[in-house]
């Protein structure tokens, strides 16, 4: 029961945090610079969850970074998500032979 | 396509490296004590790695509420952030049921998926990509939870690389053709390194926030977008 409690005030709280900006946000913003920064925010995230965090995502540096590596090039040549997605995993795993 | 099945289908690489990691997730609440169903539960009500993780692990020490109410403010604080950028984003028909029910599911990887898109958000778009999201971090959970050690340490490593694949595809385009995005995406990388290596204390979930909005603030200062950029 206490358990219960627990994940209840867990889930209650991450899903405020996502609830109240999305749905109490309804004007445009007007600030150009405001607009400017939610415009690069995505890809500032993005880029700080990645890295450095990619290159301990399958437990060995060097395949991670053959992962990493392959993404890069198949992002580069503007392959779907999966296919960069999953090259990155196969390159990984492959690289996982030799080391 | 109708944007439910599209949604359906750009949720198909974040389903598969959901299931990775919600597996792994599965493993250890056991080994924290919760039972199967209260792992799978709490997949199903929070949809995140990292508070999960953490909020396990708080259950398992036999932390109080306080804490609990902080530390999930402290990771999953960016998703505020990401809420506020996609709420700038959305169809005229997202009425006010649905943006109650699709902010439940805004992870880092439908935010990523969903900013990545030109078009306006449709909630059925939404719906769709989160139906298959969830599927695949509810249905990680159970397998995890229930039977252990399935994939060989193999293959399960080499999963765990591909959220982190799908992030790059979303920014490496996009940083090819605007030398803006690019020094956003670099300084924030630059920055998250220096936390990893110079700021150990400051958590994962907080460092992001703090690299993510110095980068943006940056490039908003520098290269501010013009009308028409913002407005697709």
């Amino acid at each position: 029961m206490k358990t219960a409690l627990y994940i209840f005030v867990m889930a209650g709280v991450t899903y405020l945090i996502r609830m109240i900006p999305f749905t109490f946000f309804r004007k445009p913003i007007k600030s150009r610079f405001f607009r400017s920064f939610l415009h690069y925010i995505p890809y500032a995230v993005l880029s700080a969850m990645t890295i450095p965090a990619i290159f301990h995502s399958t437990g060995s540096i060097i395949t991670a970074i053959a992962g990493t590596v392959v993404a890069i090039i198949f992002a580069y040549m503007e392959l779907p998500l999966i296919v960069v997605a999953l090259a990155a995993a196969a390159a990984a795993y492959i690289t996982g032979f030799f080391v | 396509m109708k944007p439910f099945v599209r949604g359906m289908y750009h949720g198909l690489p974040i389903a598969l490296g959901y299931l990775s990691v919600s597996f792994a997730f599965g493993i250890k609440a056991v080994q924290c004590g919760l039972s199967a169903a209260a792992s799978v539960i709490t997949s199903a009500a929070n949809l995140t790695s990292a508070g999960q993780a953490a909020g396990v692990d708080i259950i398992a020490a036999g932390g109080t509420l306080i804490e609990m109410v902080l530390v999930q403010l402290v990771i999953n604080m960016r998703y505020s952030l990401m809420s506020l950028s996609l709420s700038q984003r959305l169809d005229k028909g997202f009425s006010l049921p649905h943006r109650l029910a699709a902010s439940y599911g805004i992870t880092d990887e439908i935010f990523a998926v969903c900013s990545a898109q030109r078009e306006r958000l449709k909630p059925s778009y939404m719906y769709g990509m989160i139906l298959v999201a969830f599927v695949g971090w509810v249905s990680g959970t159970a397998i995890g939870a229930a039977a252990g050690q399935l994939l060989p340490e193999s293959i399960n490593s080499a999963i765990g690389i591909v959220l982190y694949g799908m992030f790059l595809a979303i920014i490496v385009p996009p940083s090819k053709k605007q030398k803006s995005v690019l020094l956003v995406v670099t300084v924030s990388a630059t920055l998250s390194i220096a936390f990893k290596l110079f700021l150990k204390s400051i958590s994962a979930g907080f460092a992001v926030i703090i690299c993510a909005a110095a980068a943006a603030a940056l490039g908003a200062a520098l290269f501010p977008v013009q009308d028409e950029e913002v407005s697709q």
